[in-house]
């Protein structure tokens, strides 16, 4: 038995995030709407803080578990929290502009995204059915509340009111799988549930799993559990919708690794093949949903529901491979996604802000180079080589095919030629149709946001090693070899 | 056999007919989003009457740790669910399931 400790020192990210958050709010409410700035940029500095200190620790600690293995501190966890934290201050970065226009900058809204990514540290790090629950719910009430943030706006009100019914509703199947797999496995700690999960599964715990995944995949927005995406992502605010596409996605997308390789290790027959049909159906609706949508944020609703789809083919593979494959892809998918949406956020016309892809009709004529980035992104995202979206692809399909998964990989790539084809017709309207008039000049935190995404997604093909590796390592975290 | 009993497939069967009656109550409902909110909460206290069902049959005492969770969990949501409501009462002056049509496409 290890000597207990207080694991102060381990926590530290976490810790820091939630006094932010706490001391922040406390500081809007004493100081009203004067300190909306200052909570702002304070938040920033707490979540870009938090990601160096879990970065700077990754090479040196194992793997630590804490309050009786509910909490877990390893490679995988920190890899999956840094792409949270990255994605909650990019977003929150994003949203000081929009917010300031629309004359809505509270300081509620940097504490929402503090609270939410506290939960999501917490769900990436769970070992254990209770703290799974409560990360999740932690951050899916901040969620539903920003979603409605712009609350004299009619439509982002009742995207919030949607997200949150059918969140609750996932929220609820999530918990009736817990019970079941509690009661079946008689713990609810992942390790015990492995050792009772092994060999023969039970029929209630097979029911357990099954509700369980359809949770979490309602989570990613994988389908066929994508019901709400499409109208949350166009009905939101949209700095909040770059959040919701981003930072969630990550954690949901952690806690379903780690539960089905941690906790059901033994019943990978069971899970896979739920994880293969999810993963075929969210290609396929993600590729043919998007390809009558005019609205860009709802197309890229569409757009996330596929990609979510290939990274699930990782997972499929159930390998080691599979595991890091879908850690690159999620840390691919978060650039790729920040920097479209910083796009979104300069298509402002006459001081308004618009949505329509007609509306980037000749924008190469108007404004070069964020035509240029912007193809970039969308080559990217259509998985065109040598841009790093081809090379998440890459992993996780050679994964798939290394655990002879050949229909899947097969279905994967011909439904990504289908997505490449509004992807490239948003190339083709910015490049050769008949200019519009030109949009407003944008602020500086969408335009750094895009050019560094596009850098990132554009020359990852010279210096893959860091990333590759870390993901590398996560997946070693979950799965020894 | 002796009519008395009540075991533990009793109160599981009790705990799946809450549970569908909830998930039916989320689907079927056409009217009233307040109605909603009561079916989620059913739903919740279904998943509860499964814990604690557990919990007693395996003497262990986390399914009861998990229902505390669950239920201060559950009043936050509450909370949470009908402030939009308010808020969006105050936009669209109706709670009507159907009048929610405007983001459609």
């Amino acid at each position: 038995m290890m000597p207990t400790f207080f694991p102060l020192a381990s926590l530290a990210p976490e810790l820091l995030i939630a006094l932010a958050a706490l001391g922040l709010l406390l500081l809007g409410a004493w100081r009203g709407e004067r300190a909306a700035w200052i909570v702002a940029e304070a938040a920033i500095a707490a979540l870009g803080i938090a990601a160096v200190m879990l970065v700077m620790r990754k090479g040196g600690v194992g793997a630590r578990t804490f309050f009786h293995g509910a909490f877990v501190d390893d490679a995988f966890a920190r890899f999956m929290q840094a792409l949270s934290l990255v994605g909650g201050a990019v977003s929150l970065l994003l949203s000081f502009d929009w917010m300031r226009r629309r004359g809505i900058g509270a300081f509620e809204y940097p504490v929402l995204v503090l609270l939410a990514t506290l939960g999501m540290m917490v769900l990436a790090a769970a070992g254990d059915l209770i703290a799974l629950y409560v990360g999740l719910e932690l951050m899916s009430l901040a969620l539903y509340v920003a979603a409605a943030f712009d609350r004299d706006d009619g439509r982002a009100t009742e995207a919030g009111l949607k997200y949150f019914m059918l969140g609750a509703l996932s929220s609820g199947m999530l918990l009736y799988g817990a019970s079941l797999i509690y009661g079946f496995a008689g713990s609810t700690a992942f390790d015990d549930i492995a050792r009772a999960a092994q060999g023969h599964v039970s029929l209630g715990l097979a029911f357990g799993v099954a509700f369980l995944l359809a949770g979490l995949a309602f989570k990613i927005s994988a389908a066929p559990f994508h019901m709400w995406t499409p109208d949350v992502y166009e009905g939101a605010p949209t700095p909040v919708t770059a959040f919701f596409a981003s930072a969630p996605k990550m954690a949901a997308m952690a806690a379903l690794v780690r539960v089905t390789t941690t906790a059901f290790p033994g019943a990978a027959a069971d899970w896979r093949q739920i994880v293969v049909f999810v993963s075929i159906l969210s290609m396929a609706i993600g590729g043919f949903g998007a390809l009558g949508q005019r609205n860009f944020k709802r197309l890229m609703a569409y757009s996330s529901i596929g990609h979510m789809g290939f990274a699930l083919v990782g997972l499929a593979a159930g390998s080691q491979a599979g595991v890091q494959g879908v850690l690159v892809y999620m840390a691919i998918y978060l650039a790729m996604t920040l920097g479209t949406f910083a796009a979104i956020l300069l298509m402002r016309r006459g001081g308004a802000y618009v949505e329509s892809i007609d509306d980037l009709a000749g924008l190469s004529k108007t404004d070069p180079a964020t035509a240029t980035f912007l193809t970039l992104l969308m080559f990217s995202l259509a998985g065109v080589p040598p841009l790093a979206g081809f090379f998440a692809k890459y992993y996780v399909f050679t994964a798939a095919i290394q655990a002879g998964l050949f229909s899947l990989a097969t279905v994967g790539v011909l439904l990504s030629v289908v997505s490449a084809v509004y992807y490239l017709r948003i190339v083709k309207l910015m490049w050769f149709d008949e200019p519009k008039a030109a949009f407003d000049a944008g602020a500086r935190a969408p335009r750094w946001t895009l050019a560094l995404a596009t850098a990132v997604v554009g020359l990852f093909f010279l210096l893959p090693a860091p990333l590759v590796d870390a993901a590398l390592a996560a997946a070693r975290a979950l799965l020894p070899a | 056999m002796s009519l008395g009993t009540i075991t533990l497939g009793h109160y599981l069967s009790l705990g799946a007919i809450l549970f569908a009656m909830s998930v039916i109550g989320i689907f079927l409902n056409r009217k009233n989003l307040i109605v909603l909110l009561m079916a989620i909460e059913l739903m919740l206290l279904a998943v509860n009457m499964n814990f604690i069902a557990f919990s007693r049959y395996l003497d262990d005492t986390a399914g009861q740790v998990f229902v505390f969770f669950i239920l201060t969990v559950a009043a936050a949501e509450s909370a949470i669910g009908l402030a939009i409501l308010v808020v969006l009462f105050r936009n669209l002056s109706t709670i009507n399931v159907d009048d929610l049509n405007k983001l459609k496409g």
